[in-house]
């Protein structure tokens, strides 16, 4: 398959899926203790709704969203709050953020009041978008946006198209690959639900060609609906091809404006795990309080993909799975190329928790002494932003923001393609992160600047003009009294 | 359990500085073979000196810049300075031009820079452009490619080493005997002498479709410029757009007047096309960044490379001419920006 022109850049990488997925999905056991932190999505973190000392019940809501950009956050078991306090948490890289800890009773109780819908057509677009944002819905590819200010945002946009994204690049993660492969349905079903939420016209589900098994599995899933506006469509497997943007250049040819968001060229992305969880709280009434997550690398026993609480520690994913071997060294989540490297296992998985990497040195490929930029180019070669970081790299170091912000630091995803294949070793990404915030301050600096001046001109121009009407009236006034004169 | 924590990606291609510039070594392994099949052991003994004086000065420099020797000493950025200018020397030039040579492609084109990644020139043409002004004649001392109608004595090993090392033939040998310009040079000077191409090509140092000798060693280069093509330690850019735009010129020029100009074949395959082409004007330090940005940066090597052969004062014109263009290329860099992804407009 040719990609079009806006898809450039990229790497093949090894895809270290095949010991994750021969076995199906499992269900990890329900934690003893979950711990919920109040900031697992992207925006404001929401706002607690119960007290210490409380009952919940499985899917009761306890957190309510703090702002637009935020989202409500549901019990994963049944059982008392023990506490609302700051505890390690992956959101914040294993140091503290504000939780609601929940002693498990293991009972299982449902909460009783949510709802199934089993015809949502019959709900106003309007009406199901708000009902979505009640499940607690986030972007479960790993940002963890709220899903309903996502909808907001995308049904502005006139007839647009719904591309679910199941390209999951990343090296070890196959967390969506085993739900396309294993529930097609909920997918389905899930972009189903989000066209009309939408109002789209039609939908792409794209995913990469190493998921064959998936790619059957959502056609048969598709041909058992009457709906025949969605459709699979089949991307090369190359990193980073699952990002929003690139995907969007893959499947479509067209590219999302720097300054602006798909919706603005009529496109809403959304993962395929976001839809399998927008079906299952809009079709069963079951808000988002679990997920599926992919454990596994050299340091892990048994690599398998579980449906996961939110809230469970990490530490007890790994023991179901074994525990650690002596090898290992790391451990990741996410995938090894964009993963956050965490200090400590104590920590509990949240909505945006898709893959954990108990990394080996078979894993990982740790870089070697830094040596100068030579300027070989490679970097550029595999930009998918089409950036030069050999030039980049440059201007940060000499901290010449002109210069970073005419190259486009900004456009840079992160996605550490140029650090891979750099020869000097040089670790790239880390370096533009610690400028891009530098560069923001002075951008927004010089935007108020700008505005300033624009403010300042702008009354200026008006005290002139009152002026000069003023003047021109009293001319007005003495031109007619000299004519009284006369 | 706890873990130590670091920076994403936690995977990185196993490549190093070190490694690319030992395959460019390695690539370098025909061209000097065939080189000094023609020409004899003279290169050897040269690339020896070059090789040692680049080390010592590297040491020297990376001392008094308080760098790390036991890092950027074994880098081999210096070895491949130091092989790309014995290439450019005669084979039996005294020794102290290949050092001097080297010393300041080390000293000054390079470290007064900032060393490794920071030469705003090819440090191997510097040091090459600097002993072509100062020491012109030495520098067009030549050998007769050996081939049988050009036979003379031979040197040996040890009458070579000896001739390098004190500037003085053996006592059966004259200077007179055994140098021959190279073809470059001569048909620059036949020309100049109002002969026709057919009467300066009519001299034994020209052969099937170049000079002899040099149309093999420019073949060789050409090979082991192929395998780091192949093995992308280079991109096609700066090698297609150098020799494409020679070939370019020579063709114009050529369909002008074949009696007064060579044709393209002849360029490709004189002095240093290919090794211009392919391993110096694809120093990636001193060149132009981006692939629009190469792609001029290399015509314009190939241009003015073309011009200083015909109609300028020295037989190649391949040093000065990618100097000039080392010259050009923060400019080329500024105006060839790509266009960023998701930007209507280049920057």
């Amino acid at each position: 398959m040719v990609r079009g022109s806006s898809a450039r850049g990229g790497l093949r990488l090894e895809a270290h899926k095949e010991r994750s997925t021969r076995d199906p999905i499992g269900m990890a056991a329900a934690p003893s203790t979950a711990v919920l932190p109040l900031d697992q999505h992207a925006g404001g973190a929401a706002v607690p709704i119960v007290a210490v000392g409380d009952t919940v019940a499985i899917g009761q809501p306890i957190a309510e969203p703090a702002a637009d950009t935020s989202a409500w956050l549901h019990a994963p078991i049944s059982g008392r709050i023990v506490a609302i306090e700051p505890r390690a948490s992956v959101t914040r890289a294993c140091a503290p953020a504000l939780s609601i800890v929940i002693d498990n009773d293991g009972r299982e109780m449902r909460h009783s009041s949510a709802r199934a819908i089993e015809d949502f057509l019959s709900l106003e677009p309007r009406e199901l978008r708000e009902h979505i944002g009640r499940g607690g819905i986030v972007g479960l590819g790993g940002a963890a946006f709220p899903t309903l200010a996502k909808l907001e945002r995308g049904a502005q946009a006139s007839a647009p198209t719904l591309l679910i994204n199941g390209a999951e690049c990343e090296p070890y993660i196959s967390c969506d690959a085993m739900l396309m492969r294993e529930r097609p349905h909920d997918v389905v079903h899930g972009a189903r639900i989000l066209m009309h939420a939408l109002q789209a016209q039609e939908c792409v589900i794209a995913l990469e060609d190493d998921a064959p098994r998936a790619a059957d599995a959502l056609r048969a899933a598709i041909a058992q609906t009457e709906n025949g506006r969605i459709r699979v469509q089949v991307v090369p497997t190359i990193y980073p091809s699952g990002g929003e943007r690139q995907l969007i250049a893959s499947v479509f040819g067209r590219e999302v404006p720097f300054d602006g968001l798909p919706p603005d060229i009529g496109i809403l992305c959304h993962n395929v795990g976001t839809a399998a969880a927008t079906a299952r709280w809009v079709r069963d009434g079951e808000p988002l309080v679990s997920r599926i997550v992919t454990i596994t690398g050299d340091g892990v026993a048994r690599a398998c993909n579980l449906e996961v609480r939110l809230g469970t520690p990490i530490s007890q994913l790994i023991a179901e799975c074994g525990g650690y071997t002596p090898r290992v060294e790391r451990l990741l989540m996410g995938g090894t190329m964009m993963g956050m490297a965490l200090s400590t296992d104590e920590v509990a998985v949240v909505k945006a928790t898709n893959c954990i990497v108990a990394a080996s040195a078979l894993d990982l490929e740790p870089r070697r002494r830094e040596m100068p930029c030579i300027r070989c180019g490679n970097c550029a070669e595999v930009c998918p932003a089409f950036l030069l970081p050999q030039q980049l790299h440059v201007y940060a170091r000499a901290t010449d923001l002109d210069g970073l912000e005419r190259y486009g630091l900004m456009d840079c995803i992160e996605c550490g393609c140029c650090d891979y294949v750099c020869p000097s070793q040089i670790p790239l990404v880390e370096r533009f992160r610690e400028a891009k915030p530098r560069l923001a301050t002075h951008l927004l600096a010089r935007d108020n600047a700008r505005a300033a001046r624009l403010r300042f001109e702008e009354r200026t121009a008006r005290l002139q003009r009152l002026e000069a009407e003023q003047r021109q009236r009293l001319e007005e006034k003495r031109r007619q009294a000299r004519r009284k004169d006369a | 359990m706890r873990f130590p924590t670091a920076a994403p990606p936690h995977v990185v291609v196993p490549q190093t500085v070190s490694k690319v510039m030992r395959i460019v070594i390695y690539a370098l392994l025909p061209t000097i073979a065939v080189h000094v099949v023609f020409f004899g052991p003279g290169l050897l003994i040269q690339s020896i000196l070059a090789i040692a004086t680049a080390l010592a000065t590297e040491a020297l420099a990376l001392h008094l810049r308080k760098k790390s020797l036991q890092q950027y000493l074994t880098d081999g950025t210096a070895i491949v300075t130091a092989l790309l200018l014995a290439l450019c020397l005669p084979p039996l030039a005294p020794w102290w031009l290949v050092v001097s040579g080297t010393a300041f492609a080390i000293l000054v084109a390079k470290h007064a820079f900032g060393g490794v990644g920071m030469n705003v020139f090819n440090p191997a043409m510097v040091g090459y452009a600097v002993l072509l002004v100062s020491f012109p004649a030495q520098l067009l001392t030549w050998l007769p490619p050996d081939v049988p109608e050009l036979r003379t004595e031979q040197l040996s090993f040890l009458q070579t080493a000896t001739t390098i090392l004190t500037g003085q033939l053996p006592d059966a040998f004259t200077w007179d005997a055994i140098t021959s310009p190279t073809p470059l040079d001569a048909l620059r000077t036949n020309l100049a002498m109002g002969m026709t191409m057919q009467e300066a090509h009519a001299s034994p140092i020209f052969g099937g479709f170049g000079g002899r000798g040099w149309e093999w060693i420019n073949l060789a280069t050409l090979i082991g410029g192929i395998a780091l093509l192949a093995l992308r330690i280079i991109r096609w850019q700066i090698p297609v757009a150098m020799l494409g735009s020679l070939a370019v010129c020579a063709s114009i020029m050529y369909a002008i007047d074949p009696g007064a100009y060579a044709g393209p074949v002849f360029h490709l395959t004189s002095g240093a096309s290919m090794l211009g082409a392919f391993f110096i004007a694809t120093d990636p330090v001193s060149a132009a960044t981006s692939d629009r940005g190469r792609l001029i940066y290399a015509s314009g090597i190939g241009v003015l490379t073309y011009t200083i052969r015909t109609w300028g004062g020295y037989p190649d014109g391949v040093a000065f001419a990618v100097l000039l263009m080392n010259l050009a290329v923060p400019l080329i860099d500024r105006y060839t920006v790509p266009r960023i992804y998701g930007h209507a407009k280049r920057p």
